[in-house]
């Protein structure tokens, strides 16, 4: 069970698996805020990910989760602290080259390329791995046959992950719910991403389409051998999959450990369910 | 003097940009649209008033009122025609409409009215000039109503929207127009108002600015409607003091240009204030920035 | 296995295109026969190159408005760079280059980089507004253009070319020649644009806009106008792809205005105002945003219309207002667009050639 990874300490605050360590870990905030007017979203966010970690970041309702992803990919600047990413600071980087850095993310509320087929939504982000300039893709020359051709074979490879394959020239807009899910994904990980954030993948899945997700998310990461991080309110779901998590509660971190440190936490028992003890 | 004398036309010019700035204005922060057949409106109304002089007979208040009137109803009628049914819509495909009611409006004063330019009768002669510093300073009558008719105006629109009902309602629609429908203001009539006000206003404007240049032609009210979008922006849309303060900035920057620089190369310059203004402050002088929720 | 692959590819890529480069040509091909054999009116002929003008403008806007999502105002700015600096090209080297193709070509390649050139200051507020304010932007900016181009003043005599930004300044000699006279524009230029030049032009237009949305660079396009922060968010450089999409349709418009100047022995800088930007726009939203075959169909059947309708001229105008507002109306209301779709495939669709009706909605727009 991936949840019975044991936990060790790194040279840096906080923990990573076991087996990532003496390995440099794939990201590093430290003492991450921002501030909104005068509100603090998020104050002294310390998160360290191993390189090959499935780690969970929860919390209720406005606890700032999202804005965590959204200060890791630069979608907002942070006011404080410092983001290593494989122990390079990303200060002073924007979005795309956060992403070029190894970072790529799907969204809260799905950010798909509509009008775009499927094969071609994840073709968009396989982009940077192309090198054929503009001249060379209109006068249709030898680099730009080679590399679509290459990209036509690495999508429809990585569609197979969600078995999507046949849906590669249907348009994304079309897609059911639970397909652009995926499909949000899969163009995240045609990025070559070193670290995937994912937000709420399982949010209006039924449990059968929660299970198989759940298998993928180990999937995605034995095969690329990637960390990945995921908001989610699905319980079930983070305590099987994550092997650490980190419990947020207005913008502040109250709570990291192993599935088994955070069940039994009273802050955050408290947080979930009021002052009243009960049965997480 | 001459500095002054240019001061004052600048303030005139300026106070006829703040009018129709305030509609634009009013129905970015509500409607957040860009009404871009607003400067036809003003054409309209000129029009509706020389006619109404000239071949009604009727006098200067009965035409201005009457011109205030139908411009007011051809807002609420653009309104519900072309813009209410793409409340929804991408905001191009807003743009692109509001652009062909520009279009539509001018034609049909073309068909109308012909493309040949009509001398506007002089309602506002009867003013009497005020002479300042023993003559040497003469400032007309149509300058002084011009400012004082904007500075009415304002007091007039803020009083409104900061003490009324109605006016806080709009101020809620501009907020947040779901959560307005939930707290049981009427956003469609609040909108209606909204475009019926901008479009009195444009009226107002449209009388004003053909009084101080009497030249009317189907296109007169294109140039002041782009210039007062400008001055709108530059105070910052959604803000009635801000476009009280574009508007009589832009029109002394006009002025100032006309007479120190070039008169050829005036709107170039006005336009170019306006590009440094979007890219410096894109916000401008007194709005507030927006973010988007990701 | 791998030419089954290349071949797959070769269909996608080629996919809907050939059908539009087959009636550019039989187009051409059945004009130019006409025009040899004197079947065309005076008038009529005099509009082939202006034809040919419009639809490189139509696609070239198109890319901005359709595939790249953001309103451009000011095309005709581009265009009368085009026009002004494709004239003055022609009339600096008409005694060099006495062959009038090439100097065509020159006067084209000329008008399109300067303003490429133009394009690459727009194109800076292009890069940090959007929407509403960005469309204003390029409005102001084509009128600064047109502002400008009045007060240019530029001859040529036996001292060599003079530039001046006032008639009096130019200090010509005698017998000098004027090429441009501030308001009146350019003056005394040789027509030598022909339909096959605006055929060339077209056909060169289409493989640019057509090639560049299907390759990476368009797909990129595309992804940033259907979400901005998805797309940045797998590493798409918002900046470069958008000075990308926007200089390329600047160079087009600047070449087809120099095509588009050299049809005249004069032409008013008044002629590339809003109006003509607006004309422009209307192409390309009645063929549909984004359809590239659908602008060519406008941009030629609207510019060919008012002359075949001569007594409706003054009513055209009017007309134009009334289909773009009623085109938004139809494809945006979400009441009113089930019912034009709906209408659409029962009562059009069926009775359209096969093909036709399934490429007709390209974009699903």
């Amino acid at each position: 069970m991936a949840s019975k990874t044991k936990l060790v300490p790194t040279p840096s605050i906080g923990l990573i698996p076991e087996r990532d360590a003496g390995k440099r870990p794939i990201l590093e905030c430290i003492g991450l805020g921002i501030t909104f007017g005068g509100l603090k979203a998020v104050e002294d966010f310390n998160l360290i990910i191993g390189r090959t970690e499935i780690a969970g970041l929860i919390g209720p309702n406005g606890a700032g989760k999202t804005t965590v992803f959204n200060l890791l990919t630069k979608v907002y600047q942070p006011t404080h602290g410092t983001i290593l990413l494989d122990g390079k600071d990303t200060h002073g980087m924007d979005t795309a080259h956060v992403n070029r850095a190894g970072i790529a993310r799907t969204f809260q509320n799905i950010r798909l390329f509509p009008s775009l087929t499927v094969e071609e939504n994840v073709a968009v982000g396989m982009d940077t791995q192309m090198k054929y300039n503009m001249v060379n893709g209109i006068l249709r020359l030898k680099n730009f046959w080679k590399e679509e051709k290459m990209v036509h074979e690495r999508c429809l490879e990585l569609l197979s992950i969600f078995h999507m394959e046949h849906l590669a020239n249907v348009k994304a807009g079309s897609l059911p719910y639970g397909a652009q899910r995926r499909l949000e994904i899969v163009r995240a990980l045609a990025t070559c991403p070193s670290l995937l954030l994912l937000d709420e993948p399982a949010a209006g899945m039924n449990p059968s389409e929660t299970a198989e997700l759940m298998e993928n998310i180990r999937k995605i990461r034995d095969t690329f051998h990637i960390a990945v991080l995921l908001i989610e309110h699905d319980m079930n779901l983070v305590m099987e999959v994550c092997e650490g998590i980190c419990v947020l509660n207005f913008g502040r971190i109250i709570a990291k450990g192993t599935p088994e440190d955070i069940q039994a936490n009273p802050a955050v028992i408290e947080a979930y369910l009021g002052k009243k003890k009960e049965e997480a | 003097m001459s500095f002054l004398t240019n001061l004052i036309n600048g303030l005139s010019l300026g106070s006829v940009y703040a009018i129709i700035a305030l509609g634009y204005t009013m129905v970015y922060g509500i409607a957040k649209m860009l009404n871009f057949a607003h400067g036809d409106v003003i054409m309209i109304g000129g029009y509706v008033c020389f006619v109404s002089v000239m071949s009604l007979g009727l006098g200067a208040i009965p035409s201005i009122l009457l011109a205030i009137i139908l411009c007011t109803l051809l807002g609420i009628l653009v309104e519900r025609l072309a813009y209410k049914p793409l409340r929804q819509a991408p905001s191009l495909a807003v743009l692109i409409t509001a652009i062909g009611v520009s279009y539509f409006l001018q034609n049909a004063a073309l068909l109308i009215w012909g493309s040949a330019g009509k001398v506007f009768p002089s309602l506002l002669d009867g003013i009497p000039s005020l002479q300042l510093f023993d003559g040497q300073l003469t400032v007309s009558g149509k300058a002084l109503v011009n400012i004082v008719v904007c500075l009415i105006t304002m007091t007039v629109l803020t009083l409104f929207t900061g003490k009324t009902r109605v006016g806080k309602a709009m101020r809620a629609v501009s907020e947040d127009k779901g959560a307005a429908q939930l707290m049981g203001i009427n956003v469609d009539a609040t909108i209606s108002l909204t475009f019926a006000i901008g479009s009195g206003l444009a009226a107002v404007a449209g009388v004003l600015l053909c009084s101080t240049y009497p030249m009317l032609m189907p296109t007169t009210g294109s140039m002041p409607g782009i210039k007062a979008f400008t001055a709108a922006v530059f105070g910052g849309i959604g803000s009635i003091p801000g476009a009280l303060l574009g508007g009589l900035l832009l029109g002394v920057l006009e002025i100032f240009c006309n007479a120190y620089i070039s008169q050829e190369l005036s709107n170039a310059i006005v336009f170019g204030v306006l590009i440094i203004v979007l890219l410096v402050r894109p916000t401008g002088l007194l709005g507030k920035p927006i973010r988007e929720k990701v | 296995m791998a030419d089954k692959m290349k071949k797959l590819n070769f269909k996608k890529f080629l996919k809907g295109n050939a059908l539009t480069y087959l009636m550019v040509i039989v187009a051409y091909v059945i004009l130019f026969v006409m025009q040899t054999l004197g079947l065309l009116s005076n008038s009529l002929s005099g509009f082939l190159v202006p034809i040919c003008a419009y639809v490189v403008m139509a696609v070239s806007l198109n890319l901005t408005v359709g595939i790249m999502g953001e309103l451009s105002l000011g095309h005709a700015g581009f265009m009368s760079v085009g026009a002004y600096t494709g004239a003055v090209c022609s009339a600096l080297l008409a005694d060099l280059i006495p062959f009038a193709p090439l100097r065509l070509a020159i006067a084209m390649v000329g008008g399109g980089i300067l303003a490429g050139l133009v394009s690459l200051i727009v194109v800076v507020p292009v890069l940090r507004l959007r929407g509403d304010y960005l469309a204003i932007v390029t409005l102001a900016f084509g009128e600064i253009i047109r502002n400008i181009m009045q007060v240019i003043y530029i001859g040529k005599d036996a001292n060599g070319v003079h530039f001046a930004m006032s008639e009096g300044a130019l200090n010509m000699a005698e017998g000098g020649k004027m090429i441009v006279r501030g308001p009146m524009g350019v003056v005394g230029i040789q027509k030598i644009s022909t339909l096959t030049m605006g055929f060339i032009l077209v056909m060169i237009t289409l493989v640019v806009v057509l090639n560049l949305i299907r390759s990476r660079q368009g797909r990129a396009i595309m992804a940033m106008r259907d979400n901005r922060i998805a797309a940045e968010s797998v590493g798409i450089s918002i900046a470069k792809y958008k000075i990308m999409a926007f200089v390329t349709s600047a160079v087009l418009a600047g070449a087809a205005g120099a095509l588009y100047a050299m049809n005249f022995s004069s032409i008013l800088s008044k002629k590339f105002d809003f109006n003509t930007s607006i004309l422009v726009l209307v192409f390309v939203v009645l063929g549909g945003m984004g359809n590239i075959r659908g602008s060519i169909i406008a941009a030629a059947a609207l510019t060919i219309l008012p002359e075949l309708l001569r007594e409706y001229a003054d009513y055209r105008m009017l007309v134009y207002a009334i289909v773009l507002i009623v085109v938004m109306l139809v494809t945006n209301n979400p009441k009113i667009k089930p019912m034009a779709t709906k209408f659409w495939e029962e009562k059009i669709a069926p009775k359209l050639p096969k093909k036709k009706a399934k490429e007709g909605v390209v974009n699903g727009k």
